[in-house]
C-alpha cells in the first residue's frame, strides 16, 4: 500500500471524455485525487457527475482519455476491476436484499467463497472500529436506510479500498446521523484513505472535504477549496448564475380557513413484512396553505402517499376528506374528480409511462377530470387537443426536451419533474399532494417547481408536501410535520420550527415528547 | 468455462425493430434451407413448391384466406392481451368452446332454418370463446393463480369436450358410427365470398374487419391507451386510475370473443359440422401471428397470411416431396424462435464472461449473481 508514497497522486483523470449519441456527457474532464484527502465532486443534475463516476468505477467506458492510479496508467473495464485496483463505492440507492441478513449481503457481493460467520466476524469488528456499530445477523428488512448505507460502506471497506467513492450519501440521512457519517469519513480520512465525495448540499462540503472539483454542462468549471468559497459562490459555479430565491409570503389567519384535505385516524396494515404500517395519522391541510412532511426515507411516507391518493383504499371512508367530502373508499379517479391531484415520488413507471410521449402522459393523470376536452364520444383520444394542452404544459414549466412531443424517459430527471408537476398545476387543482417534489431536479429547476407550489396555495388551493430534503421543507412550508415509523408529529409552525427539532423528531423521538420540549423550550 | 450474460442496450433500434419480423423471415428461409438439404432435398426445389406454388392460382388464393382468417382473427384478439402483458395461452380452447357453443343451433335445432340462425351461430360463438375465456380471468384475479398455465390446461378440457361431444351426445345418428354431427343446413353454413372463384368465407372479412377495429381501439381510444399504459407500466396504470383485474377480464373477454368467433367461423365455413378435431392448432399459431406482426393489428393480416402459407406449403411438400407436412411446424417453432431472438438482441446484446479457473467455488455463486444484477 505504501510501495508508492512519492510526491504522485493517488488518482489522476486527464481529459476524460463518454460521450452518448449527440450529447457530450463529459468533456476532457481532468481531476487530481490526493492520498487523504475528502475531495467534493459538486455539480448540478445531468452535469455529468454519475457519469464521471461510472467511468471510474468501470460500469461505463471512456470514448478518450486517461486514468492513472498511483502514476500508472489504467484501464478499468469493470467494476470488479475497479475493486481490484481498491476503488470501492457506495451508491446512492442500495442494492440490499431487505429478506438476508446484512452479512450474506455483504457475502454475495465479495464472492470470494469465505464462510458467512467469518465475513460476519470481520464485519462487526470493521463497523465497531469506525464508529457504525452494525449487527450483522440482522435481516435487512428490519433495519433503517442510515443502518442499510452502513452495511454498504461496510462492504465497500471490507475490500480495503484506498478511494472511496460516495454518491450522495446524507441524502437518507437525519442530520444526527450525517453528523455520524461525517466522523467515519474523518477517521477515513486520517488512515490516508481517499474519499470522493458527491452531493449537492453546500453546507457539508464545506464542512468537511478539502478540495473540489465543480462539473457544469459535462466539463469542468472549476477546482476549489471549499472552505473558502460560501455556499452562494459554491451554487454560482455550479449553476453558472445566481438562482432565484424561492419567495413565501406569509399567510394571515390561516386558523379561520377551510380545511380542503382532512386525514382523520389513517390507519393501515403493512401490506408486505417490508412496508410500514401507518398509525393513527391525523392532519388538516387548509386553503391557502403549505404543509411539509419530513422524514428520513422508508418511514410510510410512500404508504402514506398511496392512501392519500387513492392508490390504495380506505375500509374507513371519512380516513381521508377532500373538500368536505368522505374520500377514503373512492379510487384515484374519484378523488381526482373531488379536485385532488398528485404527484408521486417515482417519476418513471409511476408517474409517468417511459415509453410513452409527453402527450400522453398527460392524458395519464387528466383522462378522467379533463374528459370533456380530452376524451370525444365512444372513447376516442382527441390527440390534437392533449398535444396542445402538452405544449401548454411545456411552456409554462419551461420544460427541455429534445423533439416536440418526446417519449417520457427521453428526458432529463428534472425536465420530466417539471412537467409532472406542471400537468397536476394546469389542472388548477384545489388539493395537490407531492411526494418528493424536486427529487435528483437541480438548483433552477427545484426553485422553479417550489414558486409554483408556493403560488397554488396562495391562490386558495391546500399543498401537501412529502420531501426528504428539510432545505426544501423549510423553504416553502408553513408548517411542518415529522413521519417517523407510520407516525406522524403535528405540524410546527414554520416559526417554531428548527433543523435541531426536526432532525431530533426525525431520528424517533416521541411525538408527544418533542411537542412538550418544544413549550418548554 | 464461460458464461453467457444478456446486458441491456441503453438506446433500442428503430430501424431493427422494424425490420425484425424480415430478418426473422430471412433467417427461418436460411435454417429451412439447410433443414431441407439435411433432408436429401435441393432447397430451391423445396421452397418452389412450399412457398410459390401453393399461391400461384386463382382458387388457392381462395385456400390461403381460409387458413388465415381464424390465424388473424385469434391474434388481432391475442396482440391485445400480450399489449395489456396478459399471457392468454389458450385461444386454441376458446376457439374450440366457440364452434361448440356456435354450433348449438345447427346441431339440436337442425329444422330451425332463418336468416337469423348464421347471426346467432356468430353471437354464440363469441359467447362460447368469451365465457371460456373468463375462466383463466376469474383465477388470476380472485386467486392469483399464473394465466399461462390456467389458459393453456384450459385448451385439453376443451379439446377432450369435444371429442367427448362427437363420439357421445350429439353424434349424428345416421352417420354411420363415425364421430361427428349431422352437416349443418345451408341457412347455418358461412356462406362463400365469391362461389364460381374459390371456396374462401366471409371469415376472412370478419378477420379483416376486426382487424381495422382492433387498430383504432388501440391506437385511438381511451380503452386502448389504458391497455397500452397498463401494459407498459402497470404502476403508472394504477395511477391513472385504470383497474388491473378490469383489464385482465377486458382482455380475455375480448380475445376469447374473437377465438370464439374464429372458432364458428371455421366450423361452420370451412368444415359445415362438428368433428372430433376442428383446428390444426390455430390457437398456438396464432401466437406467433401476433408476436409475428408486432402486435400491431395491422401487421398481423400479413403475418396471417404468412403463416398460412405455411400450412398450406407443409400440405404441398408432402405430396409432392413425400417429406412429413410436420415441417409446417418447423417452420412456424423456427419463426418464432427468430423473431423472439431477433427481438431479443435489439434490446439487449450479448456478453460472454470467462470465469477464472483456479476459481471454481464461484460457479456456485452464478446462480446468486445475476439475481443481484437485476436488483440493480
Amino acid at each position: 500500500m505504501s510501495a508508492n508514497q512519492d510526491g504522485t497522486n493517488l488518482l489522476e483523470v486527464r481529459g476524460l471524455t463518454k460521450i452518448f449519441g449527440t450529447l457530450t456527457a463529459c468533456d476532457h474532464i481532468d481531476l487530481d485525487i490526493a492520498r487523504g484527502e475528502i475531495h467534493a465532486l459538486l455539480g448540478e443534475n445531468g452535469a455529468g457527475k454519475s457519469t464521471l463516476v461510472k467511468m471510474l468505477f468501470g460500469s461505463l467506458e471512456p470514448n478518450s482519455g486517461e486514468i492513472f492510479w498511483n502514476g500508472q496508467a489504467v484501464r478499468i473495464s469493470s467494476p470488479g476491476a475497479a475493486k481490484k485496483l481498491g476503488i470501492g463505492m457506495v451508491f446512492q440507492h442500495f442494492s440490499l436484499f431487505e429478506a438476508l441478513t446484512a452479512a450474506e449481503n455483504i457475502a454475495l457481493s465479495l464472492d470470494d467463497g469465505s464462510p458467512i460467520s467469518s465475513i460476519a466476524a470481520k464485519a462487526r469488528a470493521l463497523s465497531y472500529s469506525y464508529g457504525l456499530p452494525l449487527d450483522p445477523e440482522s435481516l435487512v428488512g428490519d433495519l433503517s436506510v442510515g443502518e442499510r448505507q452502513r452495511i454498504e460502506i461496510i462492504r465497500c471497506l471490507l475490500q480495503t479500498p484506498q478511494l472511496i467513492i460516495l454518491d450522495e450519501p446524507t441524502s437518507v440521512l437525519t442530520p444526527q446521523e450525517a453528523d455520524k457519517l461525517f466522523e467515519t469519513l474523518e477517521r477515513l480520512r486520517s488512515e490516508g484513505k481517499s474519499i470522493l465525495y458527491i452531493s449537492h448540499r453546500l453546507e457539508e462540503v464545506k464542512r468537511i472535504c478539502d478540495r473540489a472539483t465543480v462539473l457544469r454542462h459535462g466539463k469542468v468549471v472549476g477546482h476549489c477549496n471549499p472552505r473558502e468559497e460560501t455556499a452562494s459562490s459554491l451554487a454560482r459555479m455550479m449553476v453558472g448564475n445566481e438562482v432565484q430565491a424561492v419567495v413565501r409570503a406569509p399567510v394571515e389567519g390561516i386558523d379561520k380557513a377551510q380545511p380542503l384535505l382532512e386525514i382523520r385516524n389513517l390507519t393501515r396494515k403493512p401490506a408486505t413484512p417490508f412496508s410500514i404500517p401507518l398509525k393513527g395519522i391525523s392532519l388538516n391541510v387548509r386553503a391557502g396553505e403549505v404543509i411539509g412532511i419530513a422524514g428520513v426515507a422508508g418511514n410510510g411516507q410512500g404508504e402514506f402517499f398511496e392512501s392519500v391518493s387513492g392508490e390504495v383504499l380506505q375500509q374507513d371512508a371519512a380516513s381521508v376528506r377532500i373538500r368536505g367530502k368522505d374520500a377514503g373508499g373512492l379510487t384515484i379517479t374519484g378523488r381526482r374528480l373531488l379536485g385532488a391531484a398528485f404527484v408521486p415520488e417515482e417519476r418513471l413507471g409511476h408517474g409517468a409511462a417511459p415509453r410513452m410521449k409527453l402527450s400522453e402522459n398527460l392524458l395519464l393523470s387528466r383522462h378522467a377530470t379533463d374528459g370533456k376536452a380530452f376524451v370525444g364520444a365512444g372513447g376516442m383520444v382527441k390527440s390534437a387537443a392533449i398535444y396542445s394542452a402538452a405544449q401548454r404544459i411545456i411552456v409554462a414549466m419551461d420544460v427541455r426536451k429534445s423533439a416536440p412531443d418526446p417519449e417520457a424517459a427521453a428526458l432529463s430527471g428534472g425536465n420530466l419533474q417539471k412537467f409532472i408537476v406542471g400537468r397536476e398545476l394546469d389542472r388548477r387543482p384545489s388539493v395537490m399532494v407531492v411526494n418528493q417534489p424536486t427529487w435528483g431536479v437541480d438548483a433552477g429547476a427545484a426553485a422553479h417547481i417550489r414558486q409554483a407550489l408556493i403560488e397554488l396555495s396562495r391562490s386558495g388551493s391546500a399543498v401537501l408536501v412529502i420531501s426528504q430534503d428539510l432545505d426544501e421543507l423549510f423553504e416553502i412550508s408553513d408548517a411542518i410535520a415529522v413521519m417517523h415509523n407510520g407516525e406522524l408529529s403535528k405540524p410546527l409552525p414554520i416559526a417554531e420550527a428548527t433543523f435541531e427539532k426536526v432532525g431530533l423528531l426525525m431520528g424517533g423521538a416521541e411525538p408527544g415528547h418533542a411537542e412538550h420540549t418544544l413549550e418548554t423550550a | 468455462m464461460m458464461r453467457l450474460e444478456l446486458v441491456k442496450r441503453p438506446q433500442r433500434s428503430a430501424l431493427f425493430s422494424a425490420l425484425s419480423p424480415f430478418l426473422a423471415f430471412a433467417l427461418t428461409i436460411i435454417a429451412g434451407a439447410i433443414m431441407f438439404a439435411l433432408l436429401g432435398v435441393n432447397p430451391l426445389t423445396a421452397f418452389r413448391i412450399y412457398f410459390i406454388e401453393p399461391v400461384s392460382q386463382v382458387w388457392q388464393l381462395h385456400e390461403l384466406a381460409i387458413k388465415a382468417a381464424p390465424l388473424i382473427l385469434i391474434a388481432v384478439g391475442l396482440s391485445v392481451c400480450y399489449k395489456a402483458n396478459i399471457w392468454n395461452i389458450g385461444a386454441e380452447g376458446q376457439f374450440i368452446l366457440g364452434g361448440i357453443v356456435g354450433s348449438i343451433i345447427p346441431v339440436l335445432f337442425p329444422q330451425f332454418e332463418s336468416p337469423l340462425v348464421l347471426p346467432l351461430m356468430l353471437l354464440l360463438g363469441m359467447v362460447g370463446g368469451a365465457a371460456y375465456a373468463a375462466i383463466p380471468a376469474l383465477l388470476k384475479t380472485r386467486f392469483g393463480t399464473n394465466e399461462i398455465l390456467t389458459s393453456l390446461m384450459l385448451v385439453y378440457v376443451a379439446q377432450l369436450f369435444l371429442d367427448w361431444l362427437v363420439r357421445g351426445p350429439w353424434r349424428d345418428p345416421q352417420g354411420h358410427g363415425f364421430p361427428q354431427t349431422i352437416q349443418f343446413n345451408d341457412s347455418a353454413v358461412l356462406p362463400e365470398l365469391m362461389p364460381d372463384a374459390g371456396r374462401a368465407n366471409w371469415g376472412f372479412v370478419f378477420a379483416l374487419v376486426a382487424a381495422v377495429l382492433v387498430w383504432i381501439l388501440m391506437s385511438r381510444m381511451l380503452k386502448g391507451f389504458e391497455v397500452r399504459v397498463l401494459g407498459s407500466s402497470p404502476r403508472a396504470g394504477r395511477f391513472a386510475g385504470f383497474g388491473l383485474n378490469r383489464m385482465v377480464f377486458f382482455a380475455f373477454l375480448l380475445s376469447g370473443a374473437l377465438a370464439g368467433l374464429a372458432g364458428i367461423s371455421e366450423v361452420s365455413g370451412a368444415i359445415g359440422q362438428l368433428q372430433p378435431v376442428i383446428s390444426p392448432g390455430y390457437g398456438f399459431t396464432a401466437i406467433i401471428v401476433a408476436f409475428l406482426g408486432r402486435l400491431n393489428p395491422l401487421g398481423i393480416v400479413a403475418a396471417g397470411l404468412v403463416l398460412a402459407l405455411t400450412y398450406l406449403g407443409g400440405e404441398a411438400v408432402q405430396s409432392a416431396l413425400g417429406i412429413s407436412d410436420k415441417v409446417a411446424r418447423v417452420f412456424q417453432g423456427m419463426l418464432l424462435f427468430f423473431v423472439l431472438g431477433c427481438d431479443t438482441l435489439i434490446h439487449y446484446r450479448i456478453r460472454l464472461i470467462g470465469l477464472a479457473l483456479t476459481k471454481p467455488e464461484s460457479a456456485a455463486k452464478l446462480e446468486a449473481a445475476p439475481k443481484l444484477k437485476e436488483a440493480r
